[in-house]
């Protein structure tokens, strides 16, 4: 029995329950057993972690409109996902009899089964990856491209017309935003050689001075970061760019005809969603499942990724409470002719990172090449507008 | 019946249901869609060969499918909006209809 | 015949068929992107695993898209009561069937289809790329220039115009 690692604990874990199944069972059978092994902690551990988010979210949210969040249910409220979750499951499922039955029904479980898929080439652990795909990247891409047909058959199948309106809004604005966020892995990409997630995160290994090699703490990673953050909140449809499902705008969006279940698992997928994409924006730029410093290498490698993908749920909820909501032309403005341009410039930066040798004049090129057309960019683009200056009012 | 003569099979099948939409349907995006599904056919005859012929560390079959995959795509584009224009003019996409050249 | 390709062959023939004769033309359009994922998982199934993300991210994450776009901006969202298919149908039908025929034929009858069972081939996407700059490089280029005039002339075409009248 070999010694118990906490890092590859889980890896062990399967190595030692198919041994024990091994020679009870038939080969494909035990093939079919592994998979399963794979997937099923992937689901159980990211639903937990959307029952927990739904609490933090909304105690987070509280605190910032100075209010408290949901306290009734459990000590401070903390069992709140479980009324949630009774009250879902409990609900009458109303469907509007124009409503086309087949494509309602359908469209939930299409959006969800994307978002579970991509969890498989995501790396949270050491050797923990479900499949090692060569064009795991790409893979991510493709099937979270497949999720907008899904918002768009909610919102049609409805037969309401505010549903459908804020399914073409959603769908539009996933489009636009999925290029400056390939276009910001793409940067990455170029210096590593790879589309396997795996790799690149290999590729983050090591120390370069006093902070760690990962891709953040270059300027054009930084900026690729910064992008694709934006990019991801926009995908998701998280505030500021939740105009698809505005609350005070369009009902509740794409998904005002749904109740009971069929709403829980759109929340369900938009979560998800989010956490896959938060999981591969931490892949890309932010090292993985390594620690910071070598020092702190006895926390296991899953541990540092759950640390990191909370740390960014805590940005994604702060953004929320913060800014106020962006209108749909606002919106599209802001992808097309800021973001696309930027996106572009910081892949041109990254390979002049990489030409250039280490050292302090590298940094202050890339720097330059990235504040630059950011300062200058958001100056003209501003230039015709007059915008009153902020006030600030707060709650006495 | 080899894989390959499987494949072969699967893709004339698809052409065939592309070509029956394209020419018997009314409606203008539908011709569309058997026209991309005709393309798509062929697509997989590519592939099918690259995997089971000779060569195929020469990867032609693969990047041949990529360009097409490509070229599909804006031909789809530009023929949707050809669509949408049409649209405009003569109110209806009833491929029976549009037989005037008269703007 | 291998199961998956049995599976396959079953779900990318039944969206096909459906996708071309549905009244419905929404309908239709979501059982064509359920043939484009069939054809991916053949892909898949034939070791072509860059073109079968590829087909995925570009026909039913973008075609797909496009087409229930433009079905919504020509009014197609509610069914036509008028009949599916044009009064020649049985000429297109005709055709179809002869063209099937020939195809099929010609693929039984061949000598290709003897051949055994290669190990798959590898197409990293490392030898992929290579083989686009180095090889391909100049189709690459032209299919830019390509998509870019596809880009600008499906907005100019689709443009209203402000025709003062």
């Amino acid at each position: 029995m070999m010694p118990l690692d906490s890092d590859q604990i889980f890896v062990q874990l399967k190595h030692w329950l198919l041994s024990l199944l091994a020679g009870v069972l038939p080969a494909p059978l035990l093939a079919v057993i592994s998979v399963l092994l794979s997937i099923i902690p992937i689901i159980v551990v990211f639903a937990t972690l959307f029952a927990i988010m739904t609490i933090m979210e909304r105690k987070g949210l509280g605190r910032i409109q100075n209010r408290y969040g949901p306290n009734r249910v459990g000590p401070f409220g903390f069992l709140q996902p479980a009324a949630d979750g009774i009250k879902a499951l409990i609900k009458e499922d109303l469907v509007p009899r124009a409503a086309d039955q087949v494509v309602h029904l359908l469209a939930p479980v299409v959006l969800v089964i994307p978002a579970l898929l991509v969890y498989a080439v995501l790396p949270i652990g050491r050797n923990m990856v479900a499949i090692d795909f060569d064009a795991g990247l790409l893979f991510f891409f493709a099937v979270g491209a497949a999720s907008e047909l899904a918002v768009f058959m909610a919102g049609w199948s409805s037969r309401n017309k505010y549903a459908l309106l804020g399914a073409m809004r959603a769908v539009a604005q996933m489009v636009s935003y999925e290029i400056p966020l390939i276009l910001s892995t793409v940067s990455v990409v170029m210096l590593t050689g790879t589309l396997s997630p795996v790799k690149i995160v290999e590729a983050q290994a090591g120390h370069a001075g006093l902070l760690p090699d990962w891709f953040v703490f270059t300027p054009w990673g930084f900026a690729g970061f910064v992008l694709f953050m934006i990019s991801a909140n926009a995908e998701a449809n998280r505030s500021p760019f939740d105009l698809p499902e505005g609350e005070s705008e369009l009902v509740a969006g794409y998904f005002t005809e749904y109740s009971g279940f069929k709403f829980a698992l759109f929340f369900l997928a938009e979560y998800l969603s989010l956490f896959a994409i938060s999981g591969l924006g931490i892949t890309l730029f932010l090292g993985g499942w390594q620690a910071p410093f070598a020092a702190l290498d006895f926390v296991p490698s899953w541990a540092w990724f759950f640390m990191k993908l909370l740390g960014l749920i805590v940005l994604f909820i702060w953004t929320r409470g913060t800014l106020p909501r962006l209108r749909v032309d606002q919106l599209m403005n802001f992808a097309w002719k800021f973001m696309l341009p930027l996106a572009l410039l910081n892949l041109f930066t990254a390979a002049v990172w990489h030409y250039m040798p280490p050292g302090l004049p590298r940094w202050l090129v890339c720097g330059a090449l990235v504040a630059g057309p950011y300062v200058l960019l958001g100056r003209g683009l501003l230039a015709g507008k007059n915008i009153a200056k902020r006030i600030y009012r707060y709650a006495d | 019946m080899t894989p390959l003569a499987g494949y072969l099979i699967l893709s004339a099948f698809l052409f065939a249901i592309g070509l029956g939409g394209a020419l018997t349907r009314r409606n203008a995006i539908i011709v569309l869609i058997g026209i991309e599904l005709m393309l798509n056919a062929a697509n997989l005859n590519f592939i099918a060969f690259w995997r089971f012929g000779d060569h195929p560390e020469a990867l032609t079959g693969v990047i041949f499918v990529i360009f097409s995959i490509a070229v599909a795509a804006a031909e789809a584009a530009v023929g949707l909006a050809l669509i949408i224009a049409i649209y405009r003019h003569y109110q209806t996409t009833n491929v029976d209809e549009m037989n005037s050249l008269k703007g | 015949m291998s199961l998956p390709f049995l599976i396959i062959a079953v779900i990318t023939i039944a969206a096909a068929a459906a996708a071309m004769t549905l009244r419905n033309l929404i309908h239709c359009a979501l059982a064509v992107a359920g043939a484009f994922v069939g054809l991916a998982a053949a892909y898949l199934n034939l070791s072509a695993q860059f073109v079968g993300f590829a087909q995925v991210l570009v026909y039913v994450g973008a075609v797909a898209i496009l087409i229930v776009f433009a079905a919504l901006l020509t009014r197609g969202g509610e069914p036509s009561q008028a009949a599916v298919f044009s009064p020649p149908w049985f000429a297109g039908l005709g055709v179809t069937l002869a063209v099937l025929g020939v195809l099929v034929w010609a693929v039984i009858r061949s000598f290709l289809i003897r051949r055994e069972l290669v190990p798959a081939p590898e197409a990293a996407v490392k030898q992929i790329g290579d083989a686009l700059m180095h090889k391909y490089v100049l189709p690459l280029e032209v299919v830019g220039l390509l998509l870019t005039a596809a880009l600008i002339g499906a907005v100019i075409i689709a443009l209203k115009e402000e025709r003062k009248k």
